[in-house]
């Protein structure tokens, strides 16, 4: 196959990639964009086959490979629960990030095989975009890999920092310059080694700091690294399909990052610079002490006011997903539809552990999407609703970041839940939630605290329902 | 003059970020958890670059160190690839309407 042809197919997968996106923007077409999506890696698959044209025992261990590899990613998804989506996205982030940096790596000891150079005088705008996706990979394979051991609990989701953090982490960055120009210019294949190895340092630097809810931005910012990874080792294969896709991830993430970091009202640096629990230390301290009167509920008073409400709002958290209380929440629901109740669920940009992360326990939940609304679209409704039932969420409907300038979530978008009649407040204790601030909403008067787990809670209202 | 073919793939890159750019912010925000699903199959496509390296040994020696990161990235792409296509579809299935 000419060159010219497989450019051409190449450009044709990377328009049906920008399809794939363009599909999610309303569930009807996504499932119809997901097909467009595999279309294009199909013909950029067999369009590379074609270009090389060697179908020899390589081309046998190349399928008996994919077979091995989509045989494993085949079993992951259909095994995976919907609650671990975000450890299995960082997860497979990471995968992208190391197979950037093997590319990048066998294209360095081989750059005849891609029309670069040879070995010791590779071209040098090819060697430059080379080193970058390599760097760039290696960060997001490192970073990857912390995000998955905090999602998965195999590592305390507490920021690890230490005095000088920041200017190592600047330090290892000037570095990664250096090195990109040293390899440049000496063609040294040292540097090319030590850049990598400098790069996954550097990724692992980088997400430890970062605490556990603020994981959706890490994860969108690593969505957006595996992005610009690909795009650089595109650079260097002079593939048209490999630059579209690296763009198109690149920014998607970045946006994804942008949206979480509003959603807590936070810049980004501020969240990438480290753990937002250790401001919140001392006044988390002050609020705790004072005693204040909580008053305490049942599933059957719960029951009771939601049976005779006109109207109710859900707000579900990350806590709803860790008591896998989704289906237990929607046969709730349902009891209480079929009671006359008009139901529906509100969505913090930031509830749960990435973006979106709500959205799809409930829709595993089968709760229909035209049920599920974002903040901005709900928000008005609670000064209209009987009853708000929090499951899970804590900081999201905190009042004090409306209120209290001193509050590190004060100007934090919030769930206006304290405006409806009655709040219904799931918790298994009062201890303050993730950024360690105690909320003001569990002393309101027309608060009542539901102890217990989200799971068996709701289980206990739908009897008395 | 001559335009260097790096400033092309340098326009596509940037033109593709504006489409980027437009195409995300218009994805529905509860379809954002398949969103990055379905990023993280595509930036597999990086596939392409794994197969050259790994068809790149001689017949008589097919695995030698570039090779073999050739195929070891196969193999890493190949798990995303299923397993990000595959798990989009399955989410994408369970975002039903309401019955009417």
């Amino acid at each position: 196959m000419s060159a010219n042809l497989s450019a051409i197919f190449y450009l044709i997968s990377g328009i049906l990639f920008i399809l794939a996106l363009r599909g999610l923007s309303s569930p009807e077409t996504s499932r119809q964009g997901n097909y467009f999506g595999i279309a294009g890696m199909t013909i950029a698959i067999v369009v590379t086959f074609l270009s090389v044209g060697n179908f020899s025992v390589g081309f046998i261990y190349i399928l008996f490979f994919l077979l091995i590899g989509g045989s494993l990613g085949a079993f992951i998804a259909f095994r995976i629960p919907m609650t671990a989506m975000p450890e299995l996205v960082a997860g497979f982030h990471s995968l992208v990030g190391l197979a950037a940096v093997f590319v990048a790596i066998s294209a360095f000891l081989r750059p005849e095989a891609f029309n670069l150079g040879v070995v010791g005088d590779i071209k040098l705008a090819s060697l430059i975009e080379m080193s970058i996706g390599a760097a760039v990979g290696a960060i997001t394979f490192s970073g990857s890999v912390i995000a998955f051991l905090k999602l998965q609990g195999l590592m305390s989701g507490a920021p690890i920092t230490f005095k000088g953090q920041h200017i190592l982490n600047l330090l290892i960055g000037i570095s990664i310059f250096i090195l990109v120009y040293l390899l440049c210019n000496f063609q040294i294949s040292e540097y090319f080694w030590i850049l990598i190895t400098v790069s996954f340092i550097l990724g692992f630097l980088l997400i430890i700091p970062i605490g556990g809810a603020d994981m959706p931005v890490v994860i969108s910012m690593l969505n957006s690294y595996s992005g610009w990874a690909a795009a650089g080792i595109g650079f260097t294969l002079e593939n048209s399909a490999l630059i579209i896709t690296g763009a198109l991830v690149g920014s998607s993430g970045a946006i994804l990052s942008y949206i979480m970091c509003k959603g807590m009202n936070r810049s980004f640096f501020n969240v990438i610079l480290g753990g937002w629990g250790a401001t919140a230390d001392s006044s988390s301290e002050n609020a705790t002490r004072e005693k204040k009167p909580v008053k305490n509920g049942n599933a059957d008073d719960a029951a009771f006011l939601m049976k005779n409400a006109s109207s109710v709002i859900i707000v579900p958290g990350y806590g709803m997903a860790v008591a896998q209380a989704q289906h237990a929440l929607r046969e709730m629901v349902d009891a209480l539809k079929k009671n006359g109740v008009k139901v529906s669920y509100a969505i913090h940009p930031v509830a749960g552990r990435m973006p979106g992360h709500m959205n799809v326990l409930l829709a595993e939940a089968n709760v229909p999407y035209d049920e599920v609304f974002e903040l901005e679209e709900i928000n008005n409704d609670f000064a209209n609703c009987d009853v708000a039932y929090v499951i899970g969420a804590n900081d999201v409907t905190n009042p004090v970041a409306k209120s209290d300038p001193q509050s590190p979530i004060y100007g934090m978008p919030i769930l206006d839940v304290e405006k409806s009649k009655s709040v219904l407040f799931v918790k298994r204790s009062l201890s303050p939630g993730y950024a360690g601030i105690d909320n003001d909403l569990f002393y309101r008067d027309n608060t009542l605290m539901l102890f217990a787990d989200a799971k068996k809670m709701t289980e206990e209202i739908i009897k008395g329902l | 003059m001559e335009i260097d073919p790096f400033i092309f793939r340098l326009s596509i890159f940037i033109l593709s970020i504006f489409v980027g750019y437009y195409v995300v912010w218009s994805v529905t925000p509860s379809l954002h958890t398949p969103l990055m699903s379905v990023t993280n199959a595509i930036s597999s496509v990086i596939i392409v670059g794994a197969i050259i390296a790994a068809l790149a040994g001689s017949d008589d020696k097919i695995f030698e160190t570039s090779s073999i990161f050739g195929f070891l990235a196969i193999i890493l792409a190949a798990v995303n690839i299923f397993g990000g296509f595959l798990v989009t579809q399955r989410m994408l299935q369970m975002y039903k309407k309401k019955k009417k």
